[in-house]
């Protein structure tokens, strides 16, 4: 499996698993293909040279997206020169093929293909970059930056109210929480490690890793609606 | 003082902070079926579709989850780019 679908994994936060009105995956859940769509299953599933044009065709397309999203990104890891990040994008477009070619039985047909294929590309390379940014940096698991927050900008009655939350937020992180998720919220929310960097480097996957921030944020929001907190915070 | 905090005034960087610490009170995705329903979700919006009642837990996932949420951008982006 490609690394990039590598880091889901299983375990999203399920207890609070919103249902949408998609069926689960499989040909009963198909709806009517646009012309375009069809054209693309046809020829990925034919055989001979019709399949080989396919793949082809598939692959700078695969690469066009990993392309745009290295570019978009370029800046997140500056040390990188040009010629490695024209690799980066050749190997997200390399492993996103694999994926697409994999998984074609699961395209349900409920957008284009071509869009459903991209974010296979954009995903393999979002993980690359992601990654190239933390190589060699430490993953803070502590709480060092806390303090630099909690004065943060508007007027003095919203800075107090401000650091009173956050001092209800810090005493709940270290009451409510287990160590794993003290560490999986510090690291993540706090610190913004990105979560497919902290789930490599603690050999988990990035499904898991959700759920264990998930049920952080529960247990604090909980514990800060017992002590009469009523947070508001825009969607 | 009332414990209410809030949260009314222009955001600033402690508000981020705990929008990132508090997450999304409402009913979300995880992130495998986040990535499931990416290519729907995008299409439908740019369709002026309202993607969030066809697709309920996907706002606040993004919301929640930075990486889910920078893949969706993209995406977004990239096919808005070929309209």
């Amino acid at each position: 499996m490609p690394p990039g679908l590598g880091t889901f994994g299983h375990g999203g936060p399920s207890s609070s698993r919103a249902t949408s009105s998609s069926p689960p995956d499989g040909n009963a859940s198909e709806v009517a293909r646009d012309e375009d769509s069809q054209e693309w299953i046809e020829a990925l599933s034919s055989e001979g040279s019709i399949r080989d044009e396919a793949i082809a065709r598939l692959h700078a397309l695969l690469m066009r997206a990993a392309r745009f999203e290295v570019t978009r990104r370029a800046l997140a890891v500056s040390h990188l020169r040009g010629g490695d990040l024209d690799d980066l994008a050749e190997q997200s477009a390399d492993d996103a093929l694999v994926a697409v070619l994999a998984k074609l039985d699961r395209f349900r047909g409920q957008s284009r293909f071509t869009t459903w294929a991209y974010k296979f590309a954009l995903l393999e390379a979002a993980v690359k970059l992601r990654r190239h940014a933390w190589q060699g940096r430490e993953i803070p698991l502590e709480p060092a930056q806390w303090p630099r927050f909690a004065d943060a900008g508007g007027s003095p009655q919203a800075q107090a109210e401000r650091g009173e939350l956050l001092g209800a937020i810090s005493r709940a992180i270290d009451d409510e929480l287990t160590p794993h998720q003290r560490e999986v919220l510090v690291a993540l929310a706090l610190n913004e490690v990105p979560i497919d960097v902290l789930a490599e480097r603690l050999g988990t996957t990035r499904g898991a890793l959700y759920k264990t921030l998930h049920d952080a944020r529960r247990k604090l929001r909980q514990k800060l609606e017992a002590e009469g907190y009523a947070v508001r915070l825009d969607e | 003082m009332r414990k209410d905090s809030g949260m009314t005034d222009e955001p600033q960087a402690g508000d981020d902070l705990i929008r990132r610490l508090l997450g999304s009170a409402a009913p979300e995705v995880g992130c495998e079926e986040c990535f499931e329903e990416l290519d729907r979700f995008v299409e439908l919006e740019l369709s002026g579709v309202a993607a969030d009642s066809e697709i309920p837990g996907m706002r606040p996932h993004l919301h929640g989850c930075p990486a889910c949420h920078e893949d969706y951008l993209s995406l977004r982006a990239l096919v808005e780019s070929e309209r």
